[in-house]
């Protein structure tokens, strides 16, 4: 590591005191390189044993890594925090600007900690940090609103983050997420309720200062080599043109896509949310996160005519994507690209995790058509397949509850089915809401053992489309297969960056990027900060009180055909269990 | 030789623009980028690209008190940056806000046109251009 590189500093914001001060930390860095094994360390460092998620003691803790503003694709920002939806690691990555604008602000890590008596946002420029009053924006009923406003008051145009949370987030909804940039999210595990707990309403990150770099002739041929496969390798050109929507087509073709709460995995109906049809019909712009040229995110224009007026329309803008297109879409029985952009609009507006609202609602719909709701529990609403208003109402009355019932999908589907029942198709694997693939064993594994049962963990679904329908793969072999995709990611989401760009960096690349930014590290160096990582998560687990020992599996997950056949619970329960003593055993 | 933009409608604010042109001045980070992108009002809005566009007669030359930027041919200007003082009359002068200020030094980043960030634009947002004889 430089000397001079400013990655070391970390800034730490006392939010109750209204402090704030920078320690040097190469110690950390040097060791775990920054993202995800830099964070993990900084939340053993600062979050208490035991601590209440929404108390001041849980700290927010946001790192970047050294390749970050260096080379291309790396700009995700990890935020570590204790997770008010599981009461256990909380883990949570996003792109925009965030990245790019803490490692220039003069940053590897941002550490806040504390809760604030009246709302307030932090405006980090540089090495100015100041506290300013956010009561004027508490309670505003959009995102996009705050987010107009904050940018209108604050310097940094082009090289700032504005991260920021919605209602969802002040009313502590245990999967409210912090939306940054308009269309990137720390989406899931509820980091939006943290902030919402500190009465933080938003954190703004500006910078533009210069890096140190070495082995200068080399840096330019290592950042060609990274630069031109983003731009012509044909997984990044399947981003670029359709974005990960593409993937609705052929997973529901595969038999892959849930719908209607997993009663089915594939319906004709798909084509009618594809990412073909989003783009033939309402494409109105693709936007890039910061340094990458792939332009992933898609953003389609919506045109509705005002009802009280002739000729008077709005057009508003809404993000697509994959998961949202699958929780809000087809998970809802709604197969109507309009319906969904419409429900997606307003889950944006309030800043609530779209795969948890998702999965949510679904259950809540089930529950209802065989009667272990009612419309009293309802508040009057008959929730259905495909009525998309209906959905935009419940979803309200999730972030503004009107009773119990309203408060209990707030706190995510493992809560509600705890109460009212119909466990046996809450789809939620270690409390987390699951992602829209049903594709065999290792999705479900995979989502049991990760450490934020993200599918992005490990990549299950991955496994189970390439691996486990060509050949079976005993419980052993898969949990080796799942450890080592997470070890490896692990090692990515330390240097940040993105998972879309794995097969660019792979070792070798790796190596010589760092080199140029001052890191002289070995291939057995990086397969030690993977699996060193690793286990300090799951040390973090365990000190909450995770076990993997006799987590909930849903009945529904073996009563729909899958891709790659399940049939029970067994398979995936000894899998589970060799990769726990994989872990421990640190093998 | 000029830097043009094509289309600022094509613009996905990826930003590769802005930090090629700090690695061709063989460093890193952003504080000497001559090129800028920003949303206009928003994401969903679109972006700006902002970069100097080789005026003929350029007001920042013009407002120099010490004659630090010379008018080169075809348009825009070159600092010399033992003249320059870090007035900031430059940057003040340019309506477009294309005088960039590198603050660790205190002084202008001006576009001289080059073109090497044209290669790092994959979606067809800048070209370089030839300038005909005034």
């Amino acid at each position: 590591m430089f000397e001079n590189d400013m990655l070391a500093n970390v800034l730490f914001v006392d939010l109750s005191r209204k402090r704030f001060w920078t320690e040097k930390r190469r110690d950390l860095f040097e060791r775990y390189l920054g993202g995800a094994g830099a964070a993990t360390q900084l939340l053993h460092e600062q979050c208490p044993q035991g601590c209440d998620p929404l108390g001041p003691e849980n700290p927010i803790i946001f790192a970047v890594g050294p390749l970050t503003s260096l080379f291309p694709l790396a700009s995700k920002t990890v935020a570590m925090f204790k997770s008010p939806h599981t009461g256990n690691l909380g883990e949570s990555h996003c792109g925009g600007r965030s990245a790019v604008s803490i490692r220039l602000a003069g940053y590897g890590a941002i550490v806040i900690k504390g809760a604030s008596d009246s709302p307030v946002y932090l405006a980090i420029h540089g090495d100015k940090v100041r506290f300013r009053d956010a009561s004027s924006l508490w309670g505003t009923e959009s995102v996009f609103t705050v987010g107009r406003i904050i940018r209108e008051n604050e310097p940094g145009p082009g090289v700032r983050t504005i991260m920021r949370i919605g209602k969802a987030g002040e009313r502590l909804i245990s999967y409210a997420g912090v939306t940054t940039e308009t269309y990137r999210h720390f989406g899931r595990l509820g980091l939006g309720a943290v902030f919402g707990a500190k009465r933080l309403k938003a954190v703004v990150v500006s910078g533009r200062r210069s890096l140190p770099v070495s082995h200068k002739k080399q840096y330019q041929e290592v950042y060609d080599e990274i630069y031109s496969a983003a731009v012509s390798s044909p997984v990044m050109k399947k981003y670029h043109d359709l974005g990960t929507a593409e993937n609705i087509r052929p997973l529901n073709a595969l038999g892959g896509l849930p719908w209607k709460n997993l009663n089915t995995a594939r319906l004709d109906e798909a084509s009618g949310i594809s990412g073909e049809t989003l783009a033939e019909h309402y494409l109105g712009r693709r936007l890039a996160c910061a340094h990458c040229p792939v332009a992933c995110i898609h953003i389609a224009a919506l045109r509705e005519p005002y009802k009280d007026e002739p000729y008077f329309y709005k057009t508003s803008m809404i993000s697509y994507d994959y998961e949202p297109i699958y929780a809000l879409g087809s998970m809802l029985g709604i197969s109507n690209a309009e319906g969904y952009l419409k429900l997606m609009d307003r889950i944006e507006a309030w800043g609530i995790d779209a795969i948890s609202t998702g999965v949510v609602l679904a259950w809540a719909t089930e529950a209802q058509k065989q009667g272990i709701i009612t419309e009293k529990e309802t508040a009057g609403l008959m929730l259905d397949w495909g009525d998309h208003q209906t959905y935009i109402d419940a979803a309200r009355l999730i972030v503004e509850p009107p009773n119990e019932f309203y408060q209990s999908l707030g706190r995510g589907v493992d809560h509600a089915a705890s109460v009212y029942g119909g466990q046996d198709f809450a789809l939620a694997f270690g409390g987390n809401e699951m992602a829209g693939y049903h594709t065999g064993p290792a999705t479900y594994a995979g989502l049991l053992a990760g450490a934020r049962h993200s599918h992005l963990d490990n990549a299950g679904y991955s496994i189970d489309q390439k691996v486990l329908r060509e050949k079976s793969l005993k419980p052993e072999e898969l949990a080796q297969a799942l450890l080592s995709e997470e070890r490896w990611r692990q090692v990515l989401s330390s240097l940040v960056v993105c998972f879309f760009a794995r097969g660019i960096y792979q070792r070798e690349v790796v190596l010589k990027a760092l080199r140029c930014a001052g890191f002289d590290c070995s291939a057995d160096d990086l397969d030690r900060i993977g699996q060193d990582t690793m286990r300090e998560k799951y040390r973090f687990k365990f000190r909450e009180g995770f076990s993997l020992d006799n987590l909930r599996l849903p009945q529904r997950i073996f009563e729909t055909s899958a891709p790659v056949a399940l049939s029970d619970t067994q398979f995936i329960r000894q899998t589970v269990e060799h990769f726990k003593q994989l872990v421990l055993s640190g093998e | 030789m000029r830097l043009a933009i094509v289309d600022s409608e094509r613009c996905v604010g990826c930003q590769d623009c802005m930090f090629a042109c700090v690695r061709r001045q063989g460093r890193a980070g952003l504080s000497e980028t001559c090129i800028g992108v920003r949303s206009a009002g928003g994401m969903e809005k679109g972006f700006v690209v902002i970069v100097c566009r080789a005026c003929a007669d350029p007001p920042c030359a013009r407002v120099c008190p010490v004659d630090a930027l010379m008018v080169r041919d075809g348009g825009g200007v070159r600092l010399d940056s033992a003249k320059c003082i870090g007035c900031g009359y430059c940057r003040d002068a340019c309506l477009i806000g294309a005088v960039f200020w590198d603050d660790e030094v205190n002084k202008p980043m001006i576009c001289v046109h080059c073109g090497y960030c044209v290669k790092y634009c994959p979606h067809g947002v800048l070209r370089q251009e030839k300038v005909e004889a005034a």
